[in-house]
């Protein structure tokens, strides 16, 4: 047993922690949100002019609509090729699981930025990918919309964050006891009865932890469109930097800002109660 | 005297026929011989009990007739059809497993009910039998109860109502009971035995208890190191083990090795007369065919000897006396409560008592 003054004391620097670089900064941004910005200097005049704008404003709607559209696209392509894998892996690798599963983690060692740069080479108009194109005869001029567009920033998302994905629903199923699958197979039911019915159930805790890593992670993202986005593939987070940037609008940023953090939140939160209510033991 | 133990006597009780057939089964893992060409043939409704010690392949076994694995050589039949061939699923056996292997995410009638959902059974009539499977297991209290709220021996109900529900004509049951503590182990077998009367399914019963398997089974196929020893019904397997290595592992027996000479059987100190051709033998006898003989005058067709009493356990309704027999000989003996002996004495035991088994 521990007195109360050591558990008081040990207790100490993780609350300052979170205080100080958790709790103050939004503390911070939420009231820089009721602020205004008059002649290009931010005066503490207590408002909710910059919420209303972002109710109201069409440009902002959109951008954030766009911005959701993004992550639940990369959200859902990190399933699609996170949740065979993992399913190879756990059941069908065999001898060759380990380093499978060191080939997927191994992108995670290297840079974003580094990657996000490999991406351009491979997607630019004198790109690999045009360039393979071209020399295959299949296109004759460079294609454009491989590079800034929504659908390269899809792309650099689903690959930064599919080994994301893949790690909670791979755990998820590694726990499956394996009698389970024999018993589903005893009581009359094949491979894909037994996918509905055992594996996909007892791996819901796992896909929804990944798919909230993807949408959270690739909602707040805004090094990909700032590299592959271009003007068409904008993110919400860019408007953020540059109101708090160039556009020198901190208020409206940050009434922004606690916009993401309320959906982000909620998500956390909803992804949480789904969680338990598929938890099992 | 006793059959080679690779094809021990194939009778069924009289007047049935056989549901599975198991023709010359082999199993390898690698380069381990796991099972040895294995014949065994089970009756309709019969109770039938693998037996063995760990590793003595009786769980490889149920997994190959439940089609968890493949063998690597030899046949099953069943009522005609070759099962050997079929995947798990197509099988009209199901199997009650060591640990339930109950669906976590479904409730206990949820569980019940997946055999019947898979093969889209009409509502009205799954929710039929389920309900019997439930009361037939005296669990229909806890049909919405998930698996992880139910105690051991609830979640055994609910598997074994999870296996029945489907009506196999056979039923795999591995190690069903190793689980429980001792007292719900011993009720559960009353239970699960009049089960299986009620409703005449097959039971191929796995465990390595050998009271278990005397209590419940009509035969008793005992494996050892992959291959049968012996098949026969419990009296008769206890009675007439035909080698030492059932008579030791099926219940408890003296070994008595000697030889045969001019129709006289010397073992150590006990002699008696029998005829059979002269060579070395391996008799058993139980320790309860031996007796103290009070006046020290045998019948014609008994066997004296004398021994001193060493140990005594007191066992309530019998005792255990180990006696010495002289030059290091120990035997066991069970006899009715008795009182506390000493010294030596007289004692006898019945010829037919004396089984003559094989290495």
């Amino acid at each position: 047993m521990y007195s109360r003054a050591y558990k008081s004391l040990v207790s100490i620097p993780p609350i300052a922690w979170v205080g100080a670089f958790l709790l103050l900064p939004y503390a911070l941004m939420f009231v820089h949100s009721l602020w205004a910005v008059r002649e290009g200097v931010i005066v503490h005049q207590w408002n909710w002019e910059n919420y209303k704008t972002l109710f109201t404003n069409a440009l902002y709607a959109e951008v954030l609509l766009r911005t959701m559209r993004i992550a639940a696209s990369v959200t859902l392509c990190s399933i699609l090729l996170g949740y065979p894998l993992a399913y190879y892996l756990a059941f069908h690798a065999g001898a060759r699981k380990e380093l499978l599963y060191q080939l997927v983690i191994v992108p995670l060692w290297v840079s974003y930025l580094v990657r996000g740069y490999a991406w351009k080479t491979i997607l630019g108009s004198d790109g690999v990918l045009n360039g393979f194109l071209q020399y295959l005869h299949l296109t004759h001029q460079p294609v454009g919309f491989f590079l800034y567009s929504p659908f390269a920033v899809v792309l650099m998302l689903t690959h930064i964050y599919t080994p994301f994905v893949f790690l909670p629903i791979y755990a998820a199923l590694e726990h499956i006891p394996r009698p389970l699958l024999e018993a589903s197979a005893d009581l009359g039911a094949g491979s894909v009865q037994t996918f509905w019915r055992v594996i996909l159930p007892l791996s819901m805790p796992g896909l929804l932890a990944g798919a909230t890593f993807a949408f959270v992670l690739s909602l707040g993202d805004f090094l990909a469109p700032l590299l592959v986005g271009g003007p068409s593939g904008t993110m919400i987070a860019n408007v953020v930097q540059s109101l708090f940037g160039a556009a020198f609008d901190w208020p409206l940023g940050a009434a922004i800002s606690v916009g993401i953090l309320v959906i982000t939140i909620s998500l956390l939160f909803l992804s949480e109660l789904l969680e338990k209510r598929w938890a099992f033991k | 005297m006793r059959a080679s133990p690779a094809n021990p006597p194939q009778e069924l009780p009289a007047g049935s026929a056989a549901l599975l057939e198991v023709r010359n089964l082999a199993k390898r893992f690698g380069a381990v011989e796991v099972l040895k060409d294995i014949s065994l043939n089970i009756a309709s409704g019969e109770f039938l009990t693998l037996l063995g010690e760990s590793g003595s392949g009786k769980t490889t076994l149920l997994r190959l007739i439940a089609g968890f694995d493949e063998p690597s050589a030899g046949e099953i039949w069943m009522s005609g059809e070759r099962l050997d061939l079929l995947p798990p699923y197509k099988r009209r056996v199901n199997t009650v497993f060591q640990n339930y292997a109950l669906f976590p995410h479904l409730s206990a009638h949820d569980n019940v009910a997946y055999g019947l959902r898979v093969k889209n059974v009409p509502a009205n009539e799954r929710n039929g039998r389920i309900g019997e499977a439930l009361r037939m297991v005296k669990m229909q209290d806890f049909a919405g109860y998930r698996p992880s709220k139910l105690s051991g021996g609830q979640q055994q109900r609910i598997a074994l109502a999870r296996a029945l529900v489907n009506r196999p004509q056979l039923l795999l049951l591995d190690e069903p009971l190793s689980a429980l503590d001792a007292n719900l182990r011993k009720q559960m077998q009353s239970e699960l035995k009049s089960l299986q009367r009620e409703i005449g399914v097959a039971f191929l019963f796995v465990t390595h208890d050998q009271e278990e398997a005397m209590a419940l089974s009509d035969r008793i196929a005992l494996l050892r190191d992959g291959a049968l020893e012996q098949v026969a019904a419990p009296r008769e397997i206890y009675a007439q083990p035909a080698t030492a290595y059932t008579a030791e592992f099926i219940g408890q027996t003296n070994l008595l090795r000697g030889e045969i000479r001019g129709g006289i059987v010397t073992c150590g100190a006990l002699r008696w007369p029998l005829d059979q051709a002269d060579g070395p033998v391996i008799f058993s006898l139980r320790p309860e065919a031996i007796r103290i003989c009070a006046d020290g005058k045998p019948q014609t067709s008994q066997a004296k000897f004398r021994a001193s009493v060493r140990q005594q356990f007191y066992g309530g309704s019998s005792e255990l006396l180990e006696v010495d027999c002289g030059s290091g000989q120990t035997l066991r003996v069970r006899i009715p409560t008795h009182g506390p002996l000493t010294g030596e004495h007289d004692f006898v035991f019945s010829l037919c008592d004396a089984i003559r088994v094989q290495e």
